[in-house]
């Protein structure tokens, strides 16, 4: 053995000291419960009710986010969050109601007077325009602005990665081809949409569709005046018809919104508009992102993800008072491929089914808390159509598997020693992979043997969502997380399970389930436009699928969200999947 | 060089050779450059489309049809072989291109280095806002890093075996081993968050006021400084050690030079040369983005651009990053290869 001389030691030993010393005062960071300029207003204050009610305008509403805008285009926004945070410079015909917990999912006129009157066979809808709406020059927003917004929709290869629902249903022959290529002298050409005047506008539906006014609440709905329409550019800067109007926008770094002065509050009933300024930042640091929410550097997190794994511990222990411990309407589950042999047999579905270990799952991805509550039903809580169906008794066993019944299933199907499986999973998301493997050590107790096939998120719409890559690569099952794009079944369900959403890129259907009976429902329930009825049906559907064990669902994914001490009129909305309603959001400034 | 106890010895190059070869060495650069793109691009435009994956649908987006798909191809080239989009490519560099579709066109002003159509940005204007970002942290680090690695390790090499040393070279173990994540977190945590001695700003940009830029940058260069500086200590004090052993060191001491003269201009010139050879590379792999650091602070540089560009599959930004990452440590080599001649008079160029 070397000898180390005394020397050496001392230094080695001093050394060790210098650094354990910085390492605790680093961590030690932050005891104080009233961090960021106050006391927060309570656990779970913002579950189903205000916290922090106040009417007091001014100040700066500070957010940050690991992830900028998918884009700040109305008509090519698809991200949650983009929808929420859109509403400060966006307006509809009718929005979602500024109310906590399932009272947003409401739909309000917004820039009409009123939701709209529906025609007796259901196919036309007809709004008036409020007295008073602007744009942020002072010119005044009428009905034809409205029109050419959504016309925009149209415009497919420049206006791309929004939603396509309003263009499938007012033309699903798609014989419009966007007012970019629009002959007609005001580029106004759709004739599914009437303009008599400028105040009145009229939707001509080929077929009924119970959800329509959904689709006009989304952002795709908003209002775009023709003159300042860039195109593609419009994201650098969109024309703003709300209370706020851009003041910068840089993409992945920075955006300051500042107040539109030509907005009338008396013509907009929803949005109560108290801070002066809104200043986001984009920062690719979750785990600082954290620290300076908890320093009080910032008052919201813009993407509403929940907050990385030691931020929480932090926040639960140090500042439960800022914590909301919100459901985000997203069901983590996994596709079972019925083109991949053999999840083309029942049985072999089912013995999936018995031997997931639900609560290992959870306790995967972080616990209860943190990961969310175990699954029943394919459909999620805030959705109609959810129940407490549970044929497999999952919920009854608290989660645990149930491996006589899953080899009962095996032999079944014939494959009473089991069989082989791909699963994928996408490496960018947190915990993804370790939940697959969780599973993966689950399911070889009964003698499925998966391999676990690590992607790139970003990837999802060639590989996953592509069913010849996924034969090719002979993916047989698929975990990810699905939201509602508008909460009711078809805008939660239909690309999940209905065969004519089975397409050849950005597919969904990941289970790519072709059961007739399950389309007839979605066009029994879209037909529907009393919403009661229609979750009664979705109800049905979500039997159906589970008895076939079609796709499982395996999480009510909930997460820890971080509520700043300056906040005020903070309150969870399930319209924005479980985010802060932003538009409704003021500051406290101290 | 004012000094010069070394003219006219044979082998200095003169103008003209230095020239041809400052010419040569340019082709070279150029050359490599061409070579790193064609490599990156066939990494990321073809190899998906080999395996079966349509590029196209990542510039679509979610529910894309079928037209839509094919208008993209058209658009940005993608069906043409991999020869011809790389040639549009490089020709758009100085000389601009216009993505066409039909009636749709995009135009991208030179130079082009593509448009990111996730951004609906020329990538030249990312690049444009990243560069100061990224140029200012690497200098800063660099002349922290030089100055106190050489000055470590020289003082070590002189007390061998004293405290002075170990305690150096402890340090700079640590500095080694310590990745950046860790060291700037933890510099974080207690100048921001616990001291609040710096403030550092969400973002940064040209318009920004030099105090503004000096204390958002000065942790993230001491940070970097500390991880470099100690190997510098470490390779600065390995080489003084080795050459203060040499007869020549035994000579200019023997005809009575002052210690300092020794030091300086004999032991330190030539084990300069060394250093001077890393050096380069590190500045050139830090002028293509310093990943970690900027992450890790969140610097808006090509590092940072890099990083974002990969995790939204934003093609044209990540070729372009790595453009500027390839010509950067080309063109830092080339001054490095340069600078022997300057530092070392033995060194030929030619």
């Amino acid at each position: 053995m070397p000898r180390v001389s005394p020397k050496r030691r001392l230094t080695a030993g001093a050394a060790l000291v210098v650094a354990a010393l910085v390492t605790t005062t680093a961590c030690g960071g932050g005891d104080d419960d009233d961090s960021g300029g106050g006391k927060g207003a309570g656990y779970n204050a913002s579950l189903n009710k205000v916290a922090n009610p106040s009417k007091k305008a001014g100040g700066t509403l500070r957010m940050v986010g690991k992830q900028d805008l998918d884009s700040a285009d109305p008509q090519r926004a698809y991200y949650g969050m983009s929808w929420d945070f859109m509403r400060f410079y966006t307006r509809q015909l009718v929005s979602y109601d500024t109310k906590p917990g399932k009272e947003s999912t409401k739909l309000v006129p917004d820039l009409a007077e009123s939701t709209a009157k529906i025609s007796a066979d259901g196919k036309t809808y007809t709004y008036k325009l409020r007295d008073g709406l602007t744009w942020e020059d002072g010119s005044a927003l009428t009905s034809k602005d409205v029109k050419y917004g959504i016309e925009r929709l149209w415009a497919t290869d420049t206006i791309t990665g929004g939603p396509g629902y309003i263009r499938q249903t007012l033309d699903p022959k798609g014989e419009y081809k966007g007012p970019y290529k629009d002959t007609s002298k005001d580029k106004l050409g759709l004739k599914a949409i009437e303009t008599p005047d400028d105040k009145t506008i009229i939707f001509k539906l080929p077929k009924r569709n119970g959800d329509f006014e959904q689709f006009l609440a989304m952002p795709a709905g908003s209002a775009v005046k023709a003159a300042k329409d860039t195109k593609a550019k419009y994201t650098q800067r969109p024309f703003s018809a709300g209370p706020y109007k851009f003041a910068e926008y840089k993409a992945g770094k920075k955006i300051v919104l500042v107040r539109n002065d030509k907005w009338k509050k008396e013509a907009d009933p929803i949005r109560p508009a108290l801070p002066d300024k809104i200043d986001v930042t984009i920062s690719a640091n979750l785990e600082e992102n954290d620290k300076r929410l908890m320093d009080g550097d910032y008052d919201v997190d813009l993407n509403g993800t929940g907050m990385t794994q030691s931020g929480r511990v932090t926040a639960v222990q140090k500042h439960k008072n800022n914590v909301d411990n919100m459901h985000t309407s997203f069901v983590r589950y996994v596709a079972l491929n019925h083109n991949a042999k053999p999840f083309d047999n029942v049985h072999c579905r089912k013995a999936v089914f018995y031997a997931t270990d639900f609560a290992g799952l959870q306790q995967t991805r972080g616990g209860e808390l943190a990961a969310g509550e175990i699954a029943n039903s394919t459909f999620p809580k805030a959705v109609p159509g959810y129940s407490d169906y549970d044929p497999y008794g999952i919920l009854a066993r608290k989660g645990k598997p149930d491996v006589a019944k899953a080899k009962d299933e095996l032999k079944q199907c014939d494959k009473p020693s089991g069989f082989s499986a791909k699963l994928t999973a996408r490496n960018n998301n947190p915990g993804e992979v370790d939940t697959a493997e969780a599973l993966q050590a689950q399911l070889k107790k009964v003698g499925i043997n998966v391999s676990v096939e690590q992607l790139d998120g970003a990837d999802s719409a060639s590989i996953t969502g592509s069913p010849s890559v996924v034969k090719k690569r002979g993916y047989s099952m698929q975990m990810s997380g699905w939201g509602p794009d508008f909460p009711t079944g078809q805008g939660y369900a239909q690309p999940l399970f209905d065969s004519r959403f089975l397409m050849e890129n950005g597919n969904y259907n990941e289970s790519q389930i072709k059961d007739k009976k399950i389309d007839a429902l979605f066009d029994k329930a879209i037909g529907e436009t009393d919403p009661v009825k229609g979750g009664e049906i979705y109800k049905e559907l979500d039997k159906r699928i589970l008895d076939q064990a079609d796709w499982m669902p395996f999480l009510y994914e909930k997460n820890i969200t971080w509520r700043g001490s300056r906040l005020t009129n903070a309150y969870m909305s399930d319209a924005y999947n479980g985010r802060y309603d932003y538009v409704s959001l003021g500051v406290n400034q101290k | 060089m004012t000094e010069a106890p070394h003219e006219g010895a044979p082998g200095t190059a003169g103008p003209r050779t230095v020239l041809a070869y400052l010419i040569r060495r340019l082709i070279a650069v150029i050359i490599m450059v061409l070579v790193v793109l064609l490599a990156t691009f066939t990494v990321f435009y073809m190899l998906p489309k080999w395996a079966g994956q349509d590029i196209a649908v990542l510039f679509a987006g979610k529910q894309a049809g079928a037209e839509q798909l094919e208008g993209i191809r058209t658009k940005l080239g993608l069906d043409d072989p991999l020869i011809v989009q790389f040639w549009d490519f490089i020709k758009g560099i100085p000389m601009g291109r216009d993505y066409v579709n039909g009636s749709d066109v995009t135009h991208c002003p030179a130079p082009c280095f593509g448009y990111s159509f996730r951004t609906e940005a020329p990538v030249w204007e990312t690049l444009k806002d990243a560069l100061p970002v990224t140029g200012a942290l690497a200098a800063g680090a660099c002349v922290l890093w030089l100055g106190a690695g050489v000055l470590t390790g020289v003082v070590s090499a002189l007390k061998r075996g004293t405290i002075w040393d170990r305690a150096a070279m402890t340090t700079a173990l640590g500095g080694v081993s310590l990745p950046v994540f860790f060291t700037g977190m933890i510099a974080m945590g207690i100048f921001v968050h616990n001291l609040g001695w710096v403030e550092i700003a969400d973002s940064l940009s040209t318009d920004d006021s030099i105090d503004v830029w000096f204390q958002t940058l000065i942790l993230p260069w001491i940070v970097l400084a500390f991880l470099n500086a100690a190997m510098y200590a470490r390779l600065t004090r390995a080489t003084m050690l080795e050459v203060l052993g040499e007869d020549y060191i035994r000579t200019a001491r023997a005809k009575g030079l002052g210690e300092v003269v020794v030091i300086r201009r004999h032991a330190l010139r030539s084990a300069m040369t060394p250093i001077l050879t890393v050096f380069g590379l590190d500045l050139g792999v830090l002028m293509g983005g310093a990943v970690l650091t900027e992450s890790t602070f969140n610097l808006p540089g090509l590092g940072l651009e890099a990083v974002r560009a990969i995790s939204s599959k934003d093609l044209p930004v990540i070729l372009g990053v790595t453009l500027c990452a390839a010509l950067a440590i080309a063109i830092t080599n080339l001054v490095v290869d340069l600078l022997y001649a300057v530092i070392d008079p033995r060194v030929r160029l030619g």
